[in-house]
């Protein structure tokens, strides 16, 4: 019993970190229409600096929000590359995001070498209900549900959050009053970085990061967002949850190899009910 | 003040405008009547600054809101929201002046805008227009889907801003008889074109404009 509470807790905490990249590709894609497939790379960015501040002496707190300033900051470059243009297709733009995750590798490679990084994060262990839980396990569940707290009063109370919600629910109203979607969707891209980063950092000190970890975080984030259906930040949460426990728990009781197979089962067969009940969604969203 | 000259638009290969002049005064109410598909919504979105025009000029004096067919709210928002945001260009945010226009919109300001009645949503939409304060307000189908009242109703408040704040109106619509009955002047758009131009007068003793907008009673 006492394992099964262990992989449940771990599986919340990888979770976490997945509803966090996912929560930014949703972000994005509800602004501007786009399926950012550099999501990933932003958690690697974030990760690959961490690594490197920590590693040049800066001190922690420091060099974690730096990481996940240079994601925003990634995320923002993204934006500039796949809607800068004006009249780009959302098709268009996924392609450049696919381009910059391409390109992402070989700066990354450049910058970090191609071996996995990592980073110290809390150490120790805590016991709850008899379950031992790694106290960074612990951190990356109560860092995520601040996120999602803080992301939560920012769409539902603050003015720029609402413009947010204006573009992603009528883009043509929104311009008809005057709001600037493109700089409202380079605003998302930053944001959609910013989220990605804070998963990076997390996840840094659990798992060694290099520059491809990007596959697996975007095929797990992606997973999610599907579950959401690309628009709906609590059921991918929800999703990002089910995910992380599932994959725990198949790691846990003897299949460790397969955890990138749950992800791509589970977003497999969510894809195919979504895509046999679509002229209900259709109707629902019109 | 709106003054259009030789106005082309274009899709791409498709031409939704060809050559159209017209203008309206400060302080004028002019009617834009025309069937679907004549290109008046592209008219109005060329004027608001959404549409970039092919060729020709549009000038447009002092600030310009738009009233776009179908409403166009934000759903999950609640009507104060819908109208804060209507302030995004002028800065205003506080949507009393609206409330003591139309006093039925602080009775639903806490309400979500998509479950609302399409006259209490074209209340929202005309309140948030005037959240931008307008020196001119394009209205796309103003009486689109609504009961003959509630139209009467929201019709009556945009002539008393035009005559009491000099509210310039351009006033687009297939209801030929509400045109007529707010505006001295309109322009009537076929295809891509401005077919006639004229006194609301004249225009509805026209057997052409009769015929095809005013089932045909020459009033």
């Amino acid at each position: 019993m006492s394992a099964f509470l262990t992989y449940l807790l771990n599986g919340l905490a990888v979770g976490s970190a997945i509803a966090l990249v996912a929560s930014g590709l949703v972000t994005i894609h509800r602004v501007t229409g786009v399926v950012n497939f550099a999501q990933g790379t932003f958690a690697v960015i974030a990760g690959l600096c961490t690594s490197s501040l920590l590693g040049l002496g800066f001190p922690h707190g420091l060099s974690e929000v730096a990481a996940v300033l240079a994601a925003a900051l990634a995320g923002l470059l993204t934006g500039l590359a796949a809607i800068g243009r004006p009249g780009t297709t959302p098709l268009s733009s996924l392609i450049v995001t696919l381009g910059v995750g391409v390109l992402a590798y070989a700066v990354e490679i450049v910058l970090w070498g191609d071996q996995p990084r990592s980073a110290p994060g809390l150490a120790g262990s805590v016991t709850l209900a008899g379950a031992r839980v790694q106290t960074q396990h612990l951190l990356v569940i109560g860092v995520a549900a601040a996120t999602f707290a803080l992301l939560a009063l920012f769409f539902g109370r603050t003015y720029l959050g609402k413009a947010l919600t204006a573009c992603a629910s009528d883009p043509y109203a929104a311009r008809v009053v005057g709001i600037d979607t493109r700089r409202m969707g380079l605003l998302a891209f930053a944001l959609g970085g910013l989220l990605g980063g804070v998963a990076g950092v997390l996840v840094t000190p659990l798992r060694p990061i290099s520059f491809d970890t990007d596959v697996t975080l975007i095929v797990n984030g992606f997973a999610a967002a599907v579950f959401g259906a690309l628009t709906r930040p609590v059921i991918t949460l929800a999703g990002a949850l089910l995910l992380g426990v599932a994959e725990t728990m198949a790691a846990g009781y003897g299949y460790g190899s397969h955890q990138l197979e749950v992800a791509l089962g589970l977003m497999l067969v969510v894809m195919i009910v979504q895509a046999s009940r679509r002229p209900a969604i259709s109707q629902e969203r019109a | 003040m709106i003054d259009v000259r030789d106005l082309v638009v274009s899709y791409g290969t498709a031409t939704a405008l060809e050559h159209v002049s017209l203008t309206v005064g400060a302080g004028e109410m002019v009617a834009l009547l025309g069937p679907n598909g004549a290109g008046k919504s592209t008219l109005a979105d060329t004027l608001a600054g959404l549409l970039t025009p092919t060729s020709g000029t549009v000038t447009v004096g002092g600030r310009l809101a738009l009233i776009p067919e179908g409403r166009r709210l934000f759903p999950d928002l609640s009507v104060a929201d819908n109208l804060a945001l209507g302030g995004w260009r002028s800065g205003l945010r506080d949507p009393s002046p609206v409330y003591d226009l139309l006093p039925r919109l602080a009775e639903l300001s806490g309400r979500r805008a998509g479950v609302l009645s399409g006259g209490e949503q074209q209340m929202v939409a005309f309140g948030r227009a005037l959240m931008s304060r307008p020196d001119t307000l394009v209205v796309d189908e103003l009486s689109l889907g609504l009961a003959p009242n509630v139209t009467a109703d929201l019709a009556g408040h945009l002539a008393e801003l035009n005559r009491s704040q000099g509210l310039t109106v351009l006033l687009i619509e297939q209801n030929a008889r509400l045109a007529f009955d707010l505006c001295r002047r309109a322009y009537v758009l076929e295809s891509g074109r401005l077919v006639t131009e004229g006194e609301c007068a004249d225009l509805a003793g026209d057997p052409r404009v009769a015929g095809a907008y005013l089932g045909g009673a020459i009033t």
